[in-house]
Parts: C-alpha cells; sequence; structure tokens
C-alpha cells in the first residue's frame, strides 16, 4: 500500500508543476483527452501487469492490438460483418491467443519471453498480411455509430444553452476508454485482491514450487492470466482503433508492451513475481501519461519522449531500491545483532 | 619413519546458534594416506571439512599443515595450501569445455589478455592422462556423466598440485562401475603421494579404500579403526551408542492397522526400486535411512509431487487416486516439505496468507474470501499452535525457524488431515520449538491421524515413531518394532546390513 501512496503523491506532484509550468493543463480539452488517452493505455497495462504478477512478462502486447485492430477493421469494412461480431471475434481470438502463450509457458515450459517475443513478431507479421500492408480503418462499415458511441464516446456531459444560442459545457464528461478503465479496475481489484484466485497468483508468482505444495493447480493459474491479459489486450486493440479511427498495420500499437511493463513497473509490480496492485498499475499508467502530456505542453521535442519515459522509470526503480535499502539497514539497526 | 602429518586438526570446535557442531575433535592425516570419516547424519563431518575447506573459520583449535600452524579463513586460501575439495553438488561449468574447467581463472594468457587455447590444452592432457580419463580437454562438460564431471574436479585439484583431497560423498549417484573408478582412483592417487579424505555412508567402499577409519559421533571423536579391524560392525558399533534419553509415549488405545497402504511406489531417484508399506490409524510411522536413501522422493510420490513417481495408495479401505498434490489434499493426504523456505512457504507473503494458502476455498464464497472469517481463523490457529509473530500480517520470512515450521504444519491442520507426511519437521529449530511440533504430533496422532515422519535425528525417531521403517538406496531394508527400536538396529538397517537377531523384519 505505501508504494501506490509514494506514486500518487509522485503524480500529483507531477500535475502541480505542469499546471505551474502551463496552465493549459487543466482545460477541459486537455484533461480530457488524457483522460481518454490512460484509458486506452491503462487497459492493456492492467494485462501486462496481471502476467507480470504471475512470473513472466507479455511482450505480444503492441501486435496483438494491432491484430484485433485490423480485425475489427477489415471485419466492418470489408467483410460486412455486423459490429458484435467483429468485437467479439476479436475479443475471443485474442484471448484464444492469450491462451496459446499460457499452454506454452506452462505445457511445453517455454521461457514466458520467448513465447511472447515470438508473439509480438507474428502477429505483427499476420496483422500486416491480413490488412494486405495497407492502412484499414472505418469507411464502407455499416451500423457502427452505437459502437463508436460506446467505444470513444463521452459520458456524463453536461451542457446547458447560454443565452447566446451556443451551448455552454458544463462538465465535459469523462471519456468511454476512461470508464471502462475504471469498471475494469474495481473488477480486477477484486479478482486480484479480494478472491481465492488473486491469492494463488500472487503465491505462484512468487514461489510456484510452495504453491503447488499447498494444491494450487499452478499452471491454470499462470495460463489464465495470460489469457485474461490477451483478452484486455483485444478490448484496448478495439477502444485504440477508435481512437486513431484507422489502423496503419505495420506501427499500430507499437511500443505499447513496453508502456505496459513501464506502468506496472511503475506501480510497484515486481518482475520477480508475486508483487503489485491493480490501483498501482493504473496510477502507474496514469503518471506515465501525464508525464507524455507535460512534454508536449512544455514544449520539449517529442522526440524527447521516450527519453523522458525511459529516464523516470529508471529514477523509479533507483529511488525504491534506495529506501529499501534503507529500511532493511534501520531494521537491522533496530535489532541488537 | 616419516616426517609431520600433511594435515593435522587439534581440538576443533565450532559452535552454531542452539547447537554445539564440534566439540574439541581432533584428525590427523599422513602423507599418501585415505582417511575415511564415517559418521551418522549431523555427526560433524561435512562441517569439520568445511573448515579445513575454509568455508567457515572454527571457534576454537588449531590447523597445521605439514608441522606448519595456518589459518584458513577461506576457499581460496584452501587451494594455496593443497587443500581441494570436491563437493558433494558439483562446481562445474558444464557450459565450458573440459579443459577450460580444469584452469577456469587460470588460464594461459598471451599479452593481449586472450585465452593460449593451445598451451590450455596441452596442460591439460597429462592431467586427464594420470587420472586414465576417456574424455580429453576439449570434450563439453555437459556431454559426461557424473562421474565423468567428477574427475573433472579432480582434475582442476590435481593441476593446482593439491596434496589433499577431500571427497564428500562422492559416489552418492554414481553408478557401481563408475564407483569403482572412483574407488580405483582414490588408490592410484594415494600411490601418486596425494592423501584423500573419503566420506561416504556406505561403508562397504569405507572398508575397500580407507588405510584408516575415524568415527565422528555428536560433534566428538567417536574412535579410529585400522588394517583388519574396520569392519561394518565395528564401524557402526562406534556411529552408534550414544546415550538416548528415552521419553517415547506409548499410544493410549488400539489402533485400526492398515489403515493407510502404499504399494509399488517408485520415485524417479530409484526409478528401479519399489516400496510398500502400511500404517495404521493414529500410528507414527518413522522413516530411518541416510541422507540420500530416496525417503522424501518416495514421499514426494506418494503426494503426487513426482511426476515420474508412481504409487498405489488404499486409504479407510479404499483405492485413492493422486496424480497431484491437489488431489492427495482432496483426500486428506497432506506433506509438509523438508525444504520449508522453498517449498513449503512463500516467505515474502504474509502469515495469513501462508496459513490459509491450501485451504483458502472454505473461506471463500463465489471465488471471494471472506475476509474477517479469514482473519479470525488465523488468529485462532496463531493463538493454538503458539505461533510467536509480531502479527498475522507479518512476512512469514521474517519469524525465526521454529516459527516458521509451525506456519507449515498449520497449513495443514487446518485440512484435519487423514494422513500427515512430515518431511525432517524439526530440521534447523531450536528445542522449544521442537518440543512443542512433538506435542503437535503426538495430538494429532492421539485424534486418528496417520502420522509419516522422515527424520534424519535418531533422537526424534527413537521417540515419537510407534515403529520404525528404514531404507537405503531406494529400498526398505527393514521396519522395526517398538520393542527392536534401536539405534544400532536402525544404523544397521540404514547401512544395507541386516540387524542382530533381535530383530526381525
Amino acid at each position: 500500500m505505501r508504494k501506490e501512496l509514494g506514486i500518487t503523491i509522485l503524480l500529483l506532484a507531477l500535475c502541480v508543476v505542469t499546471t505551474a509550468l502551463n496552465p493549459k493543463f487543466l482545460s477541459p480539452t486537455n484533461l480530457v483527452n488524457t483522460a481518454n488517452l490512460i484509458g486506452l493505455y491503462g487497459v492493456f497495462s492492467l494485462g501486462a501487469g496481471l502476467v507480470i504478477i504471475s512470473g513472466g512478462v507479455d511482450l505480444s502486447v503492441g501486435s496483438l492490438c494491432a491484430l484485433t485492430g485490423v480485425l475489427l477493421t477489415l471485419g466492418v469494412s470489408e467483410w460486412h460483418w455486423s459490429w458484435p461480431v467483429a468485437v467479439g471475434g476479436g475479443l475471443l481470438l485474442a484471448a484464444l491467443l492469450g491462451a496459446a502463450h499460457g499452454w506454452l509457458v506452462t505445457r511445453a515450459r517455454l521461457p514466458p519471453f520467448i513465447v511472447t517475443l515470438c508473439g509480438l513478431l507474428i502477429y505483427r507479421g499476420a496483422a500486416r498480411y491480413l490488412a494486405g500492408d495497407r492502412t484499414t480503418g472505418f469507411s464502407g462499415a455499416g451500423e457502427i455509430e452505437e459502437l463508436r458511441r460506446i467505444a470513444a464516446g463521452r459520458l456524463f456531459r453536461l451542457t446547458v444553452p447560454s443565452e447566446s444560442g451556443a451551448v455552454r459545457e458544463w462538465f465535459p464528461g469523462l471519456p468511454a476508454p476512461f470508464v471502462i478503465l475504471l469498471i475494469l479496475t474495481v473488477g480486477l481489484w477484486f479478482v486480484l485482491h479480494r478472491s481465492v484466485y488473486g491469492r494463488y497468483l500472487f503465491a505462484v508468482g512468487r514461489n510456484e514450487q510452495a504453491a503447488r505444495f499447498s494444491g494450487v493447480n499452478t499452471r491454470l493459474v499462470i495460463a489464465s492470466a495470460y489469457v485474461i491479459a490477451g483478452a484486455l489486450t483485444g478490448l484496448a486493440g478495439i477502444l485504440i482503433a477508435f481512437y486513431t479511427n484507422s489502423v496503419v498495420p505495420s506501427n499500430h500499437g507499437n511500443f505499447y508492451e513496453l508502456y505496459g511493463i513501464a506502468a506496472a513497473v511503475l506501480g510497484g509490480c515486481s518482475l520477480r513475481g508475486g508483487e503489485g496492485s491493480v490501483p498501482g498499475i493504473v496510477i502507474g499508467t496514469a503518471l506515465l501519461l501525464v508525464l507524455q502530456n507535460l512534454v508536449n505542453l512544455l514544449g520539449i521535442d517529442s522526440s524527447l519522449n521516450f527519453a523522458v519515459m525511459g529516464a523516470v522509470v529508471l529514477a523509479g526503480g533507483l529511488l525504491d531500491q534506495w529506501i529499501q535499502r534503507r529500511k532493511l539497514r534501520r531494521a537491522s539497526a533496530r535489532s541488537p545483532e | 619413519m616419516r616426517g609431520p602429518p600433511l594435515l593435522s586438526l587439534h581440538h576443533i570446535t565450532k559452535r552454531f546458534p542452539g547447537v554445539l557442531a564440534l566439540d574439541a575433535v581432533s584428525l590427523q592425516v599422513n602423507v599418501g594416506e585415505v582417511v575415511a570419516l564415517c559418521g551418522e547424519n549431523g555427526a560433524g563431518k561435512s562441517t569439520l571439512m568445511k573448515i579445513v575447506g575454509g568455508i567457515f573459520p572454527p571457534d576454537a583449535g588449531v590447523i597445521q599443515i605439514a608441522g606448519a600452524t595456518v589459518r584458513i579463513p577461506n576457499a581460496h586460501t584452501a587451494l594455496r595450501l593443497g587443500v581441494a575439495f570436491i563437493h558433494q553438488e558439483l562446481n562445474v561449468l558444464d557450459n565450458l569445455d573440459v579443459a577450460a574447467n580444469v584452469f577456469f581463472g587460470r588460464e594461459p594468457r598471451n599479452p593481449l589478455g586472450l585465452v593460449r587455447n593451445r598451451q590450455l590444452y596441452a596442460a591439460a592432457a597429462p592431467l586427464l592422462q594420470r587420472l586414465g580419463v576417456r574424455f580429453c580437454g576439449r570434450t563439453r562438460v555437459s556431454e559426461l556423466s557424473l562421474a565423468e564431471r567428477q574427475m573433472v574436479e579432480i582434475a582442476r585439484a590435481l593441476s593446482l598440485e593439491a596434496k589433499l583431497i577431500i571427497m564428500d560423498e562422492p559416489t552418492a549417484s554414481l553408478t557401481l562401475a563408475e564407483t569403482n573408478r572412483l574407488l580405483a582412483l582414490a588408490r592410484e592417487l594415494q600411490q601418486q603421494g596425494v592423501s584423500v579424505i573419503y566420506i561416504s555412508h556406505r561403508l562397504s567402499e569405507v572398508e575397500r579404500v580407507a588405510d584408516r577409519v575415524v568415527v565422528l559421533r555428536d560433534g566428538r571423536n567417536a574412535g579410529e579403526l585400522v588394517g583388519t579391524s574396520r569392519g561394518h560392525d565395528a564401524i557402526v558399533n562406534l556411529m552408534v551408542g550414544r546415550k538416548i534419553r528415552n521419553a517415547y509415549q506409548p499410544p493410549s488405545h488400539e489402533r485400526a492397522a492398515n489403515f493407510f497402504q502404499v504399494r509399488n511406489a517408485r520415485s524417479r531417484r530409484f526409478p528401479e526400486q519399489t516400496v510398500d508399506f502400511s500404517a495404521g490409524r493414529g500410528e507414527i510411522l518413522g522413516f530411518a535411512g541416510l541422507v540420500g536413501a530416496g525417503r522424501s522422493e518416495i514421499m514426494k510420490a506418494i503426494v503426487g509431487l513426482d511426476e515420474q513417481g508412481t504409487a498405489e495408495l488404499r486409504l479407510a479401505g479404499q483405492d485413492i487416486e493422486v496424480h497431484c498434490p491437489a488431489d492427495a489434499l482432496r483426500h486428506g493426504v497432506c506433506l509438509v516439505p523438508e525444504d520449508r523456505r522453498a517449498e513449503g512457504l512463500v516467505v515474502d507473503l504474509s502469515v495469513r496468507e501462508n496459513l490459509t494458502l491450501p485451504s483458502l476455498q472454505r473461506y471463500a464464497t463465489g471465488g471471494i474470501i471472506h475476509r474477517s472469517r479469514e482473519r479470525t481463523a488465523v488468529a485462532a490457529q496463531i493463538q493454538s499452535l503458539h505461533i510467536r509473530t509480531p502479527d498475522a500480517e507479518t512476512p512469514v520470512g521474517d519469524l525465526s525457524g521454529g516459527n516458521q515450521q509451525k506456519v507449515v504444519l498449520g497449513k495443514w491442520l487446518a485440512q484435519s488431515p487423514r494422513v500427515l507426511i512430515l518431511d525432517e519437521p524439526t530440521r534447523g529449530i531450536d528445542v522449544g520449538a521442537k518440543a512443542e511440533i512433538y506435542r503437535l504430533m503426538r495430538q494429532l496422532a492421539g485424534q486418528g491421524t496417520v502420522v509419516l515422519m522422515v527424520s534424519s535425528d535418531m533422537e526424534e525417531l527413537l521417540n515419537l515413531s510407534d515403529r520404525i521403517v528404514v531404507m537405503h538406496e531406494g529400498r526398505i531394508t527393514g521396519s522395526l518394532n517398538r520393542a527392536e527400536c534401536t539405534e544400532a538396529n536402525v544404523m544397521r538397517l540404514a547401512v544395507g546390513r541386516t540387524p542382530t537377531s533381535s530383530c526381525v523384519t
């Protein structure tokens, strides 16, 4: 819990600093846009975090986003699927691929790094081939307005007509991806921190052998983390396709796996497994995106985006180590031996 | 007739928290002599050799090499003094070739700092020839058998011009032919003027290879045997013969026999051996044997933790199928494993999370844990097991060994096990915690649980067991009734001999 508190304070401090340097940070447009991005990235970061807690790592996130994006756009605009079929198909495919990762990790005993690295390469290739390496979009799609509202609309928007007849905005509303993230956060919080499955996941991630000795079906627990991660990534892929409105199969979702890992690690997940929390991952995501926003708002060259992100994750890691070591030293100073 | 002994240890004493591991032990090894070091598990053999090998220093005593008093603060110094230690766990790098291993860290180099390969292989060749091995310097270690890897370690020792080679249980995982080769090699080394300290539980090997047998018992010198006197029985007699306080409590009532039957149990370690035994309701059945006799492996096979192992189980008159620990758990068969930190506990998780891990389902509805119900149950367990912890949320790794062990036990007690298997239940824990664990075991047996206890602690075996099954090299060499349970009988069976006439199998 202390870790989450730490990065929450860091997040708030970052917001204050950004506002002070550029008050535009608090403008409704900017806030809505940032919230939207947090929603989009948060959904797959939760999946990435789950896999990290299980003791593995998922490198296939970006490519899987691209593959579901391509499937969705081609499905509705060229193959004339109805949107529920396209969405259902995309989610199912992503979950099945997650299950394949899980099977390869637990049954074929391949290292997660290799399994998901191959996923990264294969799904990117599949997405490009499927789309003929051309940009796909929603033009020519049938009835998808409802889906667009669900995936990219805004909720709780409050407007009042003003005297001049124009519409004045009281509350800009919450972007749909952000709301979806909030719902998922609550749901996954229960699963991870209140359910039997969640307890097993932490135990398996930290000491698989001891968990197995305790009668936990460790393979099922690990494999299911990959299934959930796959489904979440598929969902993110669909939401992101609506955000970008078109899918360029060669670079759609590039590096998203690294955003996911960075968010999870910033949020307190340990790559040793068995450590981390759902709120932590979400706040970690928010921290990364506010940081990007800061780079934009301060007029820092956007080519430095990744450099800034890397530096912050590195600093976070060093700070954490320093705090841990200080705590250890204090503890050993307290006890007589 | 000759100069000072190569190695002489005088009154070496070593104390670990809670135990006096070595109490004024002395040992001499002459030039070109093979000395066997024997003793029960925990007699202090390994501790003594670790002191000579520079792993840790003695608390008191003098070490002399070739007449000169020395200090051996680390393994490097030991090597410099000509003492090479061949560990039970081999220290070879199997991704490199033989010559690279032999000269690891001392590779001949050219001025650019690159390895002079030709020189390296040329230097390795005579060493390997001296050992009479079939592989060459370019063979990859990954292609070698365990025995051959041991030869690589010995070659490294020779390349360092070691005058004394310590072999700790060198034949524990070797085949018969490999064992013969190693024993012959020990003799050859001796003829070349190298001394050998040979630690082994296998008395027939000791008899064949050693000029002199030194026996330790409870961290003290128990005696020495030379020449024809060094027979099996003489060694066993020196190894045992300790006074054991008899604290056995006979069971309060009759037990239903054959409540739990195990047939054709087979483990990965000894695939060609099968084991059969049965235990009564409320019986404490001890499993004795020397380290590596295959006891833990059989227990793991019983609860489905050995994928290549098998066991046919019958509990309360019904055949049960166990393929994984979850199956075993469903039938009330639980294993408290030997290695607490690796197998028994998730040390970074809290006492609460560890205690409820196997029984979590019962504190949950629809997969969601009732936290108050869990907390209440945990608090009750902490109290009834006397687990000393600041609170239930403390990471279990912060507790003392004894309290950690109580947590491991507590994990299973909540399941009301019908069969509880304990593997070395009191290893590395203090006397007070031991007594509490014994009390718990007796209490469980009194409630009708079958308790199987694998232990290397003779006192514990003799004081708790209603019957003792003894294993040697993967098979059961005998089963002792309460009346036959003596240290001498257990030891004879444990080294693969038949017990004295009073002892029926």
